[in-house]
């Protein structure tokens, strides 16, 4: 089987930057990433196709010519199934940004219970924050760089804003 | 009779599209859940008795020769787990009703859960009855994509944060997968599960294992095996009850369930058992430690969840047609008996107003028909015998007893370990809420003040009242983890049979006769 070696140098870099963007807080660059190992998996279907020949229409080109029609439809597949979960993906970080101005991965609440219990005097406590500033600084890219703060309009600041979103009460939640 | 095939998916899907429409009248949605529902269980009964007196049915769908087109493929392990959980979600789905109506939520966006609900159900059932890769990969993001609508339900901050979490490691698994079946394709030129069998062994081994452990980790992810199973006990307990009960019953086996198909007919040469046993023992015992050490009802189920797993993995490991068919049982009953505890919870929570163990108490006094609904469950997912889960363990050692080595005999202790541990997990949290009574001093809490530090502790909710019908599925789900112990002889023989079959495995061209009939 011989395929093109430019594709698998691609795929591999799609592969590693989709993991590399993925391992971000910022859901943002999750969803990147998730873009990115979606399409390096395409690739990985497109190679696994072989040779490249004749579009694989039946009757029309010559059998021994044609391309294997079989990993086209699975790609085709896997690309219908990327780009609706791309748009859920979209909305959930609408919606993470809407509710905590924020659109990054959380701490587990099990990992923040067993880092608080040997954090109960209060230089401990000092400690941690500083700890959480110094992530912080390393998952952003320019550490050095005061960027603006992002300020977000809501409907009682300005009037010309609707809300568009339902809104939840604290606990069972959804209704309008 | 292979009419009625497709027939398991289709109706779903054609439910969930007729329920999205109908999406302001509750009632109709309702009828057409259930009746749908109803309608997969029949045919999927009528697809049970067939399979098992006759041979496995293959359906070639759109008239393609069978190694090119879509194979769906009912044997006996296929029609068993459609059976169960179409069982299992027409139970979890009265109690939603039962929820939805006392709680009077007419126009919030819980219209979206019957259809959400409906597709999951596709999903599951595709997985089940998927004859290649591919269509199980389907399968797999059909339900994946579901999930990620019901456990978000709603989209307050809790759950949109656990969410995230669910939703990007499934993500990852499903793109771990895809390239699976694409090195899968690369090397061996199909997808097909009957032909890859076929084809495997012309494969050197170390390719063999390659993709062994591709399929493996993909797999492994979804069914929460030890140390891919850090997601679960984050993400399923802020979910809404009913959903939390289904995720936990169905969604993880649905990934056991596709271990089973890689380990029994994909690879039958290729042998990573040693590993599969180690994980499975860390699986089983770290699960478990993660649910004695937790206060919260919801989360000791999770991670009891995680631990019983290992069970499955651990059947898997033996990879005789005994252990592979116990294995089955054992899915069975942990299908149902997960379910049934994590709905009885849900009436905890409503009736208490809490379900920390630290806060719950006098309840056995205040609900004595909730205390048996929770007591029965318990016990049998601890193992005491007479109950199914006492038989499934049991079939399991023993059939690991049979292969005798020294390893296998550290998994049966573990096993016990894990089993023994389960119970106290599960008792400690009867005796506290139930048995307690309710102007009980602080006493007893302070043997276990260790535990006041467990995540969600001290989160109450509202009480509010349990309606009829939320007791009355909870009950019937009880009443059939009796009967999986009343029917066990039945039972453990038809999954012992389905074991015999997967490992007896079948060849093209029977698959391409039973294509090709009409």
């Amino acid at each position: 089987m011989d395929v093109s070696g430019i594709l698998i140098v691609i795929m591999a870099v799609l592969f590693a930057c989709g993991v590399y963007a993925m391992l971000e807080r910022s859901l943002t660059r999750v969803l990147i990433g998730f873009l990115l190992l979606g399409n390096a998996a395409n690739l990985l279907l497109l190679i696994v196709m072989g040779r490249p020949g004749l579009a694989p229409f039946f009757g029309t080109s010559d059998k021994d010519r044609m391309s294997d029609p079989l990993p086209q439809a699975l790609t085709l597949t896997a690309i219908v199934i990327t780009f609706a979960v791309s748009a859920f993906l979209l909305a959930l970080i609408y919606r993470s940004w809407q509710l905590g101005q924020a659109d990054t991965v959380e701490d587990d609440e099990t990992d923040l219970a067993v880092r608080g219990r040997g954090a109960a005097r209060e230089e401990d406590l000092d400690d941690e924050v500083e700890l959480e500033n110094a992530d912080d600084a390393v998952t952003t890219d320019f550490p050095d760089v005061d960027t603006s703060p992002i300020v977000v309009l809501h409907h009682r600041d300005v009037a010309g804003i609707r809300d568009d979103a339902p809104t939840d009460g604290p606990d069972e939640g959804g209704g309008r | 009779m292979n009419a009625l095939v497709p027939l398991m998916v289709t109706l779903p899907l054609v439910g969930a599209a007729i329920a999205l429409i109908a999406g302001r009248h509750r009632r109709t949605q309702v009828l057409v859940s259930i009746v749908t529902l109803s309608l997969v269980l029949i045919i999927a009964a009528v697809l049970l008795v067939a399979v098992d007196t006759g041979s496995p049915i293959a359906v070639s769908v759109g008239g393609w020769p069978v190694p090119f087109g879509i194979v769906l493929y009912v044997d006996r392990l296929s029609a068993l787990l459609v059976v169960v959980s179409s069982i299992v979600l027409l139970a979890v789905l009265l109690f939603s009703v039962g929820q939805g109506a006392a709680d009077g939520d007419d126009d919030t966006p819980v219209s979206i859960f019957h259809p959400s609900y409906l597709i999951l159900a596709a999903g599951i059932f595709n997985a089940f009855i998927a004859g290649d890769l591919f269509n199980l990969y389907v399968g797999f993001e059909i339900l994946l994509v579901a999930s990620y609508v019901l456990i978000t339900l709603g989209s307050t901050e809790s759950r949109i944060r656990t969410g995230v979490v669910y939703i990007v490691v499934s993500l990852v698994s499903s793109i771990l997968f895809l390239a699976a079946i694409a090195m899968v394709y690369g090397a061996l030129g199909t997808v097909n599960m009957v032909q890859i069998s076929e084809r495997m062994a012309l494969l050197p081994q170390d390719v063999q294992t390659i993709l062994h452990l591709m399929l493996l980790l993909a797999f492994a992810i979804k069914a929460a095996v030890f140390p891919l199973s850090f997601w679960l006990p984050d993400s399923y307990p802020t979910a809404p009850a009913p959903v939390t009960a289904v995720f936990a019953g169905l969604l993880t086996k649905v990934g056991v369930y596709a271990i089973i198909r890689t380990e029994t007919q994909l690879f039958v040469d290729n042998d990573l058992n040693f590993v599969l046993m180690m994980v499975a023992l860390a699986t089983m015992i770290v699960g478990i430690l993660g649910a004695v050490a937790q206060a919260e009802l919801k989360r000791i189920l999770s991670f009891t969840l995680v631990s019983h797993i290992g069970y499955m993995i651990f059947g898997l490991a033996i990879n005789t047609p005994l252990a592979v068919g116990a294995t089955i049982y054992y899915i069975v009953h942990h299908i149902i008996v997960q379910t049934t505890l994590f709905l009885a919870v849900g009436l905890i929570e409503r009736r208490a107003g809490s379900t920390s163990i630290l806060k719950v108490k006098g309840l056995m006094r205040a609900a004595p028909v909730l205390a048996v609904l929770y007591f029965i469950p318990a016990v049998n997912l601890g193992g005491l015998p007479p109950f199914s889960g006492f038989i499934g363990k049991y079939a399991l050692f023993d059939a690991a007893a049979q292969v005798g080595t020294p390893v296998m005999m550290v998994l049966i202790v573990g096993g016990i370990a894990t089993s023994i541990l389960t119970l106290y997990a599960l008792m400690r949290a009867w005796n506290l809420s139930f048995w307690r009574e309710e102007n009980d001093s602080t006493e007893t809490l302070e043997r276990i003040a260790y535990l006041g530090n467990a995540p969600a502790a001290a989160i109450s909710t509202e009480r509010r009242t349990i309606p009829r019908i939320m007791t009355a599925a909870t009950a019937g789900m009880v009443a059939v983890t009796v009967a999986l112990t009343v029917f066990a002889g039945p039972l453990l023989d038809v999954c012992l049979r389905a074991g015999e079959r997967i490992t007896d495995g079948i060849t093209l061209v029977q698959l391409q006769d039973q294509g090709a009939e009409r």
